[in-house]
């Protein structure tokens, strides 16, 4: 227990419990992720997504949509893919309460930034994002409406949650009400209207055609690209810190920094939750498994650098400027 | 003063943490309230304070149960009117602190510092070739305070002009985190023209088109933030970027000066310019004290802080706790000082460490190369302030390398 706030020890890369899943609509169900000995999770801000690897060995993104104001939580909700390549079949499948996932982040390519007036669109489970935005346009006392549409109302979750909200709120199910009215909704841009849309690929075409010649900044949109990512390694690896003459090997339950540490080489760290940025490390060979909330996807996909208080190798071996 | 505490033996004291003995010299009262207990109350003030690295660690990272909006001094913003309108970061809460934060930590990150790298570089070497014209001097002035006010007002963009108002004005807003004592009263008269002198510096018109000023403008075009809140994220750096570096680095100096070894360790070795540099700030910690106010009533190591409160984290204190650190009231380069909280922790860590680490990095390194011994000439002088650990003077002789 003392160990845990002492500065000089390292954290290990972070993984949580699932400690609640439910089913909250057809083909929708909700993980709640806690820390396994019940610690405080790294902050996030609505829009923020995690990576969470599954025992089955699966990286998928999920947006982040409980409450931020607990500390201790998460809470994600995941659709059962039609063409799913494994993760979100998993899930519905096979992942149990009290099952371990790996966590990435969080990161956020999708921020609420200030606005009086807010408009948000939502398709399916591109409401999960939306979900912690509202909430906080509704704390700060800003302007806002949402545009929800589903295949069918059975399919839509969190509809019991957005009840709350009375008028502000526009569930729009595809077997009812047809394709979503998006020029009711988006008639001409306003500067003091922020417009944030999450859901499948064919609705976010819809919405970026409709505002093709907005000034920039006003719509703001989150599409997660299924990418054909290498696959994370749960086994150990070898880090080679070159300058250094090292070599190292990092077992499955300690960070690259812990591991350093052990084998006397000390990088200067901060936080050691990927937030601050203090640990940067230059890459020399090798594909860093990145785990951070700094680098965006451009940053990550140059692989010139990693923080090692988070971040692992995808492959075997990683070769570091140190 | 009424409270909810369920805990009778609440340690109390009335030690005064902003009187000038303790301003001179911090060190035994720290200890004092570490040995006190994990909280104690400041009957003076009527405000719990910790100073044991486990708690001012906590209330740092749990900013959902210590608030920052009600002002990270003594002053509570519910009840009282601050000098000047609250910093959109220090003294912000999510969900307002999070656009200028997001905003900020890029402008300031890592990544975007790498430009500035070879010319802060060059320009130390510039500095310290300068300096080293003689063999005594004051490193408070000559290069504590020189090379951050070489490189960071140009880094953010500013006109030369009116340059000399900086440190003063973070002087002030600094005090101004304390009690309105004779530090603060000091520096009243002269508070309205600083802040004038510096509001107006935080306009687009006043900033060069590039630089970190004006990276926060286009934020503003791009609708990151607003307009509105733009010349306050400005603000921020012309607050918190100068004065803190200053005392960081000549914290760092003061360091070897009084540790030849660990300065010729640093001649071996110049890799290990930036653990030094944090290793200093954990050791003499710049910035000494913050403030939280309790959102609701915070149970914390047996004691009941009630919502509204004042809680006072002695940074300084807990980056000397012995239940942290092992012989922390050494400076060592050997030492891992990595999770002190010198720059604070959680959400509202210092924005601009990396670029200290890097203004250090410079000039450690510039010197590093140049100077073969370095010693106090003549006994260093403090510099009170409420919130800062400073120096008035830090006369330093050194010889050169041949």
């Amino acid at each position: 227990m003392a160990m845990e706030s002492t500065p000089a020890g390292a954290a290990t890369a972070i993984e949580l419990r699932v400690a609640a899943r439910t089913e909250v609509a057809d083909g929708v169900v909700t993980l709640t992720l806690q820390h396994p000995r019940g610690k405080r999770l790294p902050d996030w801000a609505p829009g923020a997504h995690v990576d969470l690897t599954l025992p089955c060995g699966l990286t998928r993104q999920y947006s982040l949509c409980g409450n931020r104001w607990d500390a201790y939580t998460y809470r994600v909700g995941v659709l059962r893919e039609a063409d799913s390549r494994g993760g979100s079949a998993f899930i519905h499948d096979e992942l149990t309460e009290g099952a371990r996932v790996a966590l990435g982040g969080p990161r956020n390519n999708f921020a609420l930034v200030p606005s009086p007036r807010y408009v948000f669109i939502a398709g399916g489970i591109g409401i999960t994002p939306l979900l912690p935005m509202i909430a906080q346009a509704e704390m700060v006392g800003a302007d806002w409406r949402l545009l929800y549409g589903g295949r069918c109302r059975a399919s839509m979750a969190f509809l019991d949650e957005l009840h709350a909200y009375g008028d502000k709120v526009t569930v729009a199910p595809q077997d009812e009400d047809g394709l979503l009215d998006l020029s009711a909704w988006l008639p001409a841009p306003r500067q003091d209207t922020k417009v944030y849309c999450c859901g499948p690929g064919p609705l976010l075409d819809a919405v970026e055609r409709r505002c093709a010649d907005w000034p920039a900044g006003l719509l703001r949109t989150e599409r997660f690209l299924a990418k054909d990512q290498t696959p994370v390694r749960s086994e150990a690896f070898e880090v080679e810190l070159r300058r250094s003459g090292v070599s190292l090997t990092v077992p499955p339950d300690q960070s690259v920094l812990q591991a350093m540490n052990t084998a006397g080489v000390h990088v200067l760290s901060s936080c050691r939750q990927g937030l601050c940025g203090t640990c940067e490390t230059t890459v020399l060979a090798g594909e860093p498994d990145h785990r951070d909330s700094i680098l965006d996807d451009e940053e990550r996909a140059h692989g010139d650098c990693l923080f090692p208080c988070v971040s692992r190798s995808c492959t075997d071996r990683l070769v570091l400027d140190l | 003063m009424t409270s909810t505490l369920p805990n009778r033996q609440l340690p109390s004291t009335d030690v005064d943490p902003f009187s000038p003995e303790v301003l001179e010299d911090p060190l035994p009262m720290q200890a004092a309230l570490r040995e006190a207990g994990p909280v104690v109350r400041l009957s003076r003030y009527g405000i719990y304070a910790m100073a044991r690295y486990e708690q001012v660690h906590a209330a740092l990272t749990d900013w959902q149960s210590f608030q920052s909006a009600a002002g990270v001094g003594l002053s509570n913003f519910r009840y009282e009117q601050p000098w000047r309108p609250p910093s959109l970061l220090l003294e912000a809460d999510p969900p307002h602190h999070d656009a200028p934060r997001a905003v900020l930590s890029k402008i300031l990150g890592p990544r975007a510092l790498r430009t500035l790298r070879a010319d802060w570089f060059a320009d130390a070497e510039q500095l310290v070739d300068q300096v080293l014209a003689e063999h005594e001097f004051d490193a408070a002035t000559q290069l504590a305070e020189s090379f951050p006010l070489r490189v960071f007002p140009d880094a953010v963009g500013l006109p030369r002009q009116g340059r000399e108002n900086l440190l003063p004005y973070g002087d002030f807003l600094f005090n101004a985190f304390g009690p309105a004592n004779d530090l603060v009263e000091r520096g009243r008269p002269h508070v309205a023209e600083l802040s004038a002198w510096v509001d107006e510096q935080c306009r687009r018109a006043n900033l060069e088109a590039t630089g970190f000023g004006a990276a926060i403008w286009a934020a503003a075009d791009r609708g990151d933030i607003t307009h509105e809140q733009a010349p306050l994220v400005v603000r921020s750096l012309l607050s918190a970027g100068v004065d803190t570096t200053v005392h960081g680095l000549a914290a760092v100096l003061y360091a070897f000066a009084t540790h030849p070894e660990q300065w010729q360790r640093l001649r071996r070795e110049p890799g290990l310019a930036r653990v030094a540099f944090d290793e200093a700030v954990r050791w003499q910690s710049p910035v000494q004290t913050f403030f939280r106010t309790a959102t609701t009533d915070v149970d914390l190591a047996g004691t009941r802080i009630a919502e509204g409160e004042k809680v006072l984290m002695f940074l300084g204190a807990a980056n000397r706790d012995p239940r942290a650190w092992h012989d922390p009231d050494v400076f060592d380069l050997s030492r891992d000082p990595s999770g002190h909280v010198g720059f604070g922790m959680g959400i509202h860590q210092c924005v601009g460490q990396h670029v200290a680490r890097l203004e250090a990095e410079a000039l450690l390194t510039a010197l590093a190369h140049r100077v073969e011994h370095l010693e106090l000439a003549q006994q260093p002088r403090r510099h009170h302030n409420n919130t800062l650990r400073a120096w008035h003077s830090l006369p330093l002789r050194v010889h050169r390398a041949p």
